[in-house]
């Protein structure tokens, strides 16, 4: 088959329509002049263009899954709620911990100062 | 249903998202009843794989429940959920060494809802459908996630590469390749064969 310079034009127009398309710009001005004068390219262009009208359609058409998926997406979001109210929780409780050891501690310490001072003054008394 | 950008908001889904955003749990689980077989579809047009789909399903609505207070209502539910399920598919399937894809189209019944949202799409015969969506499946799973971010999904060139972790001009380069791949399957169907089975 003979390929004239209308035919390369064709094989180049080809080749950028996925990006013409994509970009939903004017094409190079040779191209573009190029297709109103072409058929054969007019359909190459027709048959992009009902390629992704089908490909959006796909968007509204569902695929059915599994009854139980559902029941199963909302029990998963239960335990991960319920997890986190028991991290929650524990986290309080850990502050408390150790908010009551760290009293007790201090307590604990004071006592024993106490002690040593007293146990000090009453040495020194008794020398 | 409340998907696509064409789709009017129903009025009571800003509520819903208002109060699962303040942490009330029943209307999340709203949320979840009224989207679920929009994200499974999209999970398992990314995986073609239906145990996949289930798994990066359930994940997705956790994500989404832990993240509710960083939707900032400026894009739409329905599209931050899909950026959300197109991060996860990736994620799931990059975890995945031994990923088996089969083709969900045939094995999936359909609910189409074309006529009430879309009826521009209701020229495409449901066969044409179906070959479209078996011809996704046949790409490779780095191409057919772009062709469906972008050319099923509608999201932009800079959204897909965010999900994805690559270059706007990766996105664009594999879109373009994976269109090509898929014009020249459906060559028979869009072609001149196609419209005179059509005509027949």
């Amino acid at each position: 088959m003979r390929r004239g310079p209308e035919a390369e034009v064709c094989i180049e127009f080809r080749a950028a329509l996925p990006e013409i398309l994509d970009d939903d710009q004017p094409a190079d001005l040779v191209l573009v002049r190029h297709v109103d004068s072409c058929l054969k390219c007019q359909a190459e262009v027709a048959k992009y263009r009902r390629l992704l009208r089908a490909m959006r359609a796909l968007r509204t058409r569902y695929l059915d899954p599994t009854p139980d998926l559902l029941a199963q997406t909302l029990a998963g979001l239960g335990e991960a709620s319920e997890r986190k109210v028991v991290r929650h929780l524990l986290t309080g409780k850990r502050i408390a911990y150790a908010g009551a050891i760290g009293g007790a501690a201090a307590v604990a310490g004071g006592a024993a100062a106490v002690a040593i001072v007293a146990r000090g003054r009453r040495r020194h008394v008794a020398s | 249903m409340t998907q696509g950008d064409e789709t009017p908001v129903e009025p009571d889904e800003v509520e819903l998202i208002a109060a699962a955003k303040a942490g009330d749990r029943s209307a999340f689980d709203e949320l979840v009843r009224r989207t679920y077989m929009d994200t499974y579809s999209m999970a398992l047009r990314l995986t073609a794989n239906e145990e996949d789909a289930r798994d990066v399903v359930q994940e997705v609505y956790l994500r989404a429940w832990k993240g509710m207070g960083t939707f900032r209502g400026d894009a739409r539910f329905s599209t931050w959920l899909y950026r959300i399920t197109a991060n996860t598919a990736s994620t799931h399937i990059q975890k995945r060494r031994k990923h088996r894809t089969e083709p969900y189209a045939e094995h999936h019944d359909v609910v189409d809802l074309r006529t009430d949202l879309h009826p521009e799409g209701a020229a495409e015969s449901a066969s044409t459908l179906n070959r479209v969506e078996a011809a996704l499946s046949s790409l490779s799973p780095k191409l057919r996630a772009i062709a469906v971010m972008k050319d099923v999904y509608g999201l932009s060139h800079e959204e897909v590469a965010a999900e994805l972790g690559i270059s706007v001009a990766a996105t664009k380069v594999r879109l373009h390749r994976a269109r090509r791949k898929l014009r020249a399957e459906l060559d028979a169907e869009f072609g001149e064969r196609g419209r005179r089975a059509k005509g027949a």
